[in-house]
């Protein structure tokens, strides 16, 4: 049994001019020890996908129109808010993408570390610092043991982003969601960062599902990528199959929208761009979803959707054609 | 394990020594030197209330009939009033009761406002709704004729349940405090609408924190400064409102002094006496303009985008 599975999910946001079909049938799994990245271009329900996990959805104006959120076999979608509590952060936890406003400017990092260790651990406040401590140490902060006094404004965006990460890993969860975890971190930071998540994941063996949109991070960290495009997944695949063969359109572009260091400078081509902008999902009509933008869409791509099929073992795409 | 990078490239460089935000508060506050010397003059006014009765020891109900509306003197350093009573002994004991009607009703305005303010603030629909149009409504009423009718209502009631001077000092604060919560109430609402948008709550939501804690540990502190600042300018409201309602003869009874009172009872004889009605008023004045002037610097202080 997958550690997280998540079944047909539909997540929609009502709004003045229509139901937003932010999320609309979704098939995730993620095993145990296991890295799955899941990317796609902005506004593609990455995000809302990791956040209807974690249930912090605003409903309204979200709802969970249908599917399944299965943790450990137990559905999570009609679970209750206090239920819902004891499992965020100690079961599953999220490293959001704000390293610079998700920490409490009016409390020390360590207080904040410290605060899950007590909500979930029932530790004192004594014992629980003395863990942010090691926290942060695991994180590879220098000094720790002074710098668990200071406030966040005395931390620079990379170390705010390791103080996110001490916070997550604090109560040991079994899945971690990174919600793109560098992209507000310049690159070497970024390489950090990523450098540091993959040792923790390693050392405390808990499966990651990594949210981005830069293929380079997923090639480095994931063994099995997900590819979603306008609320669905279109391409899933272990991460060399992806790369070695990529079988859907809008991944092949992903993928050759890629800048090559070893290519440009000498051939001076190109960039490939995918040309057009993701659909507006409000109401979405039947069909491919990404059949406007596809060079290879036939008339049969705008009456139907294409199903997830398994197109070689492990490997499934959404599209009609085998490209 | 040994290989990953750490943080930072010089991990032994001495950090400075790290301030509380509260600290860096009073840092910032003492360079507003207007706020920081208005704070030695209120300390020093009001360690002259509290104190001042028990090193000045005039009785406030002496009646000296020889003295007369005497002018100040070695004897009556702020001068007498018309029964001879000496200015100085009302004038410091009307401190207190000023003060403490001050404080009592900023602590009821703040502790009311923040409490409607954070539960609208929190609750999104028709609690938000029903609470902000209960702030409006009290907001519309007439507030002068209203505090009166009030205060003649229960003026009897509460002095026969708690006696004469703690009955009056309950109803003036009450009344005052009830009336003065609303401002808080919609700063509180306001800066709960933004600061439950932002991340660290998101993540505080996300580490299985309950709506209560994630308002009461995340949220309210966020919202605090510039409730403190109110908190200044309710304290003065209130202190001239305590006047208002003593100079209408609605206050303490006569023989309890407060500035309003003194200042009331004075009135009539500003042109043969007027340090009666002058060292009152300018404890007033001198106490609501030092306030003012904290405020202010509470106001810089706590604002992290000013540079200071």
């Amino acid at each position: 049994m997958a550690l997280l599975e998540i079944k047909g999910l539909k997540t929609h946001f009502k709004t003045d001019d229509g139901w937003l079909h932010a999320v609309d049938g979704v098939d995730i799994a993620i095993d145990r020890g296991e890295t799955v990245g899941v990317v796609g271009e902005s506004g593609c329900g990455k995000s809302v996908t990791a956040k209807t996990v974690m249930k912090l959805i605003d409903m309204p104006p979200g709802k969970i129109v249908a599917g399944q959120v299965l943790w450990k076999g137990r559905d999570l979608v009609p679970l209750p808010p206090e239920a819902m509590q004891k499992i965020r952060a100690k079961e599953i936890s999220i490293i959001f993408q704000e390293p610079m406003t998700s920490l409490n400017p009016v409390f020390t990092v360590g207080e904040q570390i410290a605060e899950s260790l007590r909500l979930h651990e029932g530790l004192s406040r004594k014992d629980a610092l003395d863990r942010a401590v090691e926290m942060l140490k695991l994180v590879r902060i220098p000094t720790p043991e002074r710098r668990v006094t200071d406030y966040p404004h005395q931390f620079s965006g990379g170390m705010r982003q390791r103080v996110m990460i001490a916070i997550a890993l604090a109560c040991k969860p079994q899945l971690v969601i990174a919600d793109e975890p560098t992209t507000a971190l310049d690159v070497t930071i970024q390489a950090q960062i990523l450098d540091l998540l993959q040792r923790l994941k390693d050392e405390m063996g808990m499966a990651v599902m990594l949210i981005t949109h830069a293929m380079g991070v997923v090639a480095e960290v994931a063994q099995r990528v997900v590819v979603m495009y306008a609320g669905k997944v279109v391409e899933e695949a272990p991460v060399q199959a992806l790369f070695a063969h990529p079988r859907h359109p809008y991944t092949q572009g992903l993928i050759r929208s890629i800048p090559r260091i070893d290519l440009d400078a000498q051939h001076k081509v190109r960039l490939e761009a995918i040309p057009g902008t993701v659909p507006k999902l409000i109401d979405p009509a039947e069909g491919c979803r990404f059949a406007a933008r596809c060079k290879f869409a036939k008339a049969e791509c705008t009456q139907a959707t294409p199903p997830l099929r398994e197109a070689a073992a492990g490997h499934r795409v959404a599209c009609f054609f085998d490209l | 394990m040994a290989g990953s990078t750490p943080a930072s490239a010089t991990p032994e460089r001495a950090s400075p020594r790290s301030l509380t935000p509260w600290a860096e508060a009073w840092r910032r506050f003492k360079r507003h030197r207007l706020a920081y010397w208005s704070l030695w003059v209120l300390g020093l006014l009001v360690l002259g209330v509290l104190l001042g009765p028990l090193v000045y020891k005039v009785g406030i109900n002496d009646i000296d009939f020889q003295a007369r509306l005497a002018p100040p003197s070695w004897k009556h350093p702020l001068g007498t009033d018309d029964l001879g009573r000496d200015l100085l002994a009302r004038v410091l004991y009307g401190g207190r009761i000023s003060l403490a009607v001050g404080m009592a009703a900023m602590l009821i305005a703040i502790t009311v406002g923040v409490i409607i303010g954070a539960i609208a603030g929190i609750s999104r629909g028709w609690l938000d709704a029903a609470l902000m149009w209960v702030t409006d409504l009290f907001l519309s009423l007439p507030q002068l004729p209203l505090l009166l009718l009030l205060i003649f209502l229960f003026r009897e009631t509460l002095k026969n349940l708690f006696g004469l001077e703690v009955g009056i000092f309950l109803l003036i604060v009450v009344v005052i405090g009830g009336f003065r919560w609303m401002p808080v109430a919609r700063l509180v609402r306001a800066q709960f609408f933004s600061l439950r948008e932002k991340e660290f709550v998101e993540a505080a939501r996300a580490l299985g924190a309950s709506t209560s804690r994630q308002v009461v540990r995340h949220i309210l502190p966020n919202a605090l400064g510039p409730v403190i600042v109110a908190a200044t300018i309710d304290v003065q409201a209130a202190i001239i409102a305590e006047s208002t309602l003593s100079f209408l003869g609605l206050g303490f009874p006569p023989d309890i002094p407060t500035w309003g009172r003194i200042l009331y009872d004075g009135r009539d004889y500003m042109d043969l006496a007027p340090y009666w009605v002058l060292f009152p008023g300018l404890a007033i004045f001198i106490t609501v303009l030092t306030i003012s002037f904290i405020g202010d610097g509470l106001r810089d202080a706590l604002d992290p985008r000013r540079v200071l």
